[in-house]
């Protein structure tokens, strides 16, 4: 039967000779991973199975970056919690402060995610590395304890939606800019307990960065994973970051169902909905308070003065996003009175920022430079919004009060619109300033 | 499969099966921030992340709430993060159960693991907040003593169901 290579990816990882929607499956997984917010609580409920040994420490990710460096005293005895338990179980990938970087920047740096993997994470935006062709998803703490034992999580076969992306994008129009439209358009719940599959010409030439924007904000609009198939571009990432030549994880995967460069949809697959877009004309997006899906074009936006911009996050923390905005900030300064803080989402990028003399124009500029954290995007620290403050952030949600007090605000947009909008002090559309893409 | 989904019965694991209380009206959409904000996840113990439980969006919900009432929202609760911490908080507030039109995905996974009952009813809109409520767990059916009412929660999947009975996920581990 035919199959969305989602499902594909799924009937990989069981023993079962097909797989329908709706149906519930215990698959094998490739990887899991926890981070100091989610894994303390796994650890323990490992603990507490009176299970001795995990079941593979190779396939076992921790990554302190929530609240790492730690931000205060309960933190720091969170985060040694996954140190301790790394060391007692011979966990290789956890990633201490000065290795670490922000979990799902750094996990497909680091080379742990492959096409066709399927990856479980105790944070919610696991879903980015279907940007890379895995299925990956976010669970909780018990299912993270779950898998810790015996590798295994339960999962509803979901049913998957296309979008389709045609047309040209303009000059300042990004990945993340067409993940916004994308739920600006279906709602928070749009794509509820489904796989969004990402496609059509615009995709096929967007780079890698831009589409672990898009796969990472999925679960915004309610999507198990946003998945894209995976294309030379896939693979000339893949093969950058893979020290040796890339292991497939799944033996299934391997050995029998399909040929990695042929793992994509069928053509007569089914999908519980088409959305075909024409992007041509789409300008860069930005979502308003309280909701991720309340987005509009920057030019509808009006003068929305601001109090603080981030560039950062799991979204866009990565070096090609802090190109862009030091493309635009080059030279120039801030609006006094505002903080521009920039935080780049791993050590290897940070490192690059500062060799590609990045780093300096943003502290030139008056901005701050940070070590890689979550930090501010969930209002961790690093950035906390006082009452009556409003920030716009490349991250990922604008909940009441995600960012601090919940009279503050927070507004989402691309790393381009953050840039310009850091210059002017308020919202601003990157064509303002005359700065060639 | 569809076999699956029509196995209406036991309901969610708990020692009570009858959940009698007053009911909190929330909207659609309310996410984990609003549940429990980011800054309390140093915590890991429910009684404390429940003093703090959707602080942000009603910061007087925790002294309304008497143990044992009832959390009736819109569509998509538990939107967002996949903080366990969000059903943790919910249970160590006092509130017995959570009635929602529908579930976020990473929630109704959280809520099965840490034994939070709650249940799909798509009649949610029908029930005002301070309604007196009396939800039976093993037949689905919901009571609106204040209204004169009844409604039938939408049924849990026999796979589902199975890990409620044998009490989450790791329990339910040990029997397979």
């Amino acid at each position: 039967m035919p199959y969305t290579i989602a499902e594909k990816i799924l009937l990989a990882h069981t023993d079962k000779t097909d797989i329908h929607p709706g149906e519930f499956i215990e698959a094998r997984v490739d990887l899991a991973l926890g981070n100091d917010i989610t894994a303390p609580f796994a650890i323990a409920e490992f603990k507490k199975s009176g299970v001795r040994k995990v079941f593979d420490p190779k396939k076992i990710v921790l990554v302190p970056d929530h609240f790492a460096p730690a931000k205060d005293l309960q933190s720091a005895n969170q985060c040694r919690i996954l140190a301790d338990f790394a060391k007692e179980q011979k966990i290789e990938n956890y990633f201490e402060v000065g290795c670490m970087g922000i979990e799902h920047a750094l996990l497909p740096e680091k080379g742990l995610v492959s096409p066709g993997d399927l990856v479980i994470g105790a944070d919610s935006h696991t879903c980015t590395y279907g940007a890379l062709g895995s299925f990956a998803t976010g669970v909780g703490s018990t299912d993270l304890a779950r898998a810790f034992i015996d590798g295994k999580c339960w999962l509803r076969v979901p049913q998957t939606i296309k979008f389709i992306y045609k047309g040209k994008l303009k000059k300042w129009t990004s990945g993340k800019d067409l993940i916004l439209y994308t739920i600006g358009q279906i709602g928070v719940d749009g794509a509820l307990g489904k796989v969004m599959e990402f496609s059509g010409p615009v995709i096929n030439k967007l780079s890698v960065d831009d589409r672990f924007a898009m796969s990472n904000m999925a679960i915004e609009a309610g999507g198990v994973t946003g998945i894209i198939e995976p294309d030379e571009i896939a693979f000339d990432f893949i093969k950058r970051v893979h020290s040796q030549k890339f292991i497939v994880h799944s033996k299934k995967l391997r050995t029998t169902n399909y040929e990695l460069r042929t793992l994509k949809s069928d053509k007569d697959a089914y999908y519980e909905n088409i959305y075909e877009y024409d992007v041509s004309k789409l300008e860069p997006q930005l979502a308003c308070p309280h909701l991720p899906s309340n987005v509009k074009p920057v030019s509808k936006l009006g003068d929305i003065a601001l109090d603080q911009v981030v560039i950062g996050s799991c979204t866009n923390g990565r070096i090609s996003d802090l190109r862009i905005a030091a493309r635009i900030l080059k030279g120039k300064k801030i609006k006094p009175g505002l903080r521009l803080i920039v935080i780049p989402a791993t050590q290897k990028i940070y490192l690059e920022a500062v060799k590609e003399g990045l780093a300096e124009i943003f502290v030139e500029a008056g901005g701050v430079f940070s070590t890689p954290t979550c930090g501010p995007c969930l209002g961790g620290h690093m950035g906390i919004l006082a009452e009556g403050e409003r920030c716009l952030a490349t991250t990922n949600r604008n909940f009441m009060g995600r960012m601090g007090s919940p009279k503050s605000e927070v507004y989402l947009s691309s790393p381009a619109v953050a840039a310009a909008s850091a210059i002017k002090g308020r919202i601003t559309h990157p064509d303002e300033l005359g700065v060639r893409c | 499969m569809d076999s699956n989904l029509q196995t209406p019965n036991s309901r969610l694991q708990t020692n009570k099966m009858i959940i009698k209380g007053r009911v909190h009206k929330f909207g659609n959409d309310i996410n984990t921030d609003d549940i429990i904000a980011a800054k309390y996840l140093v915590s890991t113990d429910e009684k404390e992340l429940g003093k703090h439980c959707m602080e942000n969006i009603a910061p007087d919900f925790v002294s309304k709430v008497n143990k044992g009432d009832i959390i009736v929202a819109g569509k998509n609760f538990g939107c967002g993060s996949s903080r366990e911490h969000a059903p943790r908080a919910l249970k160590g507030s006092g509130i017995a159960s959570v009635l929602a039109r529908s579930f976020a995905g990473i929630f109704f996974r959280n809520a099965i693991n840490v034994g939070l009952p709650f249940l799909q009813l798509d009649d949610a809109d029908k029930i005002k907040d301070g309604d007196l409520l009396e939800i039976d767990l093993t037949s689905g059916i919901i009571k609106n003593l204040s209204a004169n009412q009844a409604y039938k929660s939408e049924p849990f999947p026999a796979f589902l169901e199975e890990i409620i009975k044998k009490g989450g996920l790791i329990n339910y581990m040990k029997h397979h």
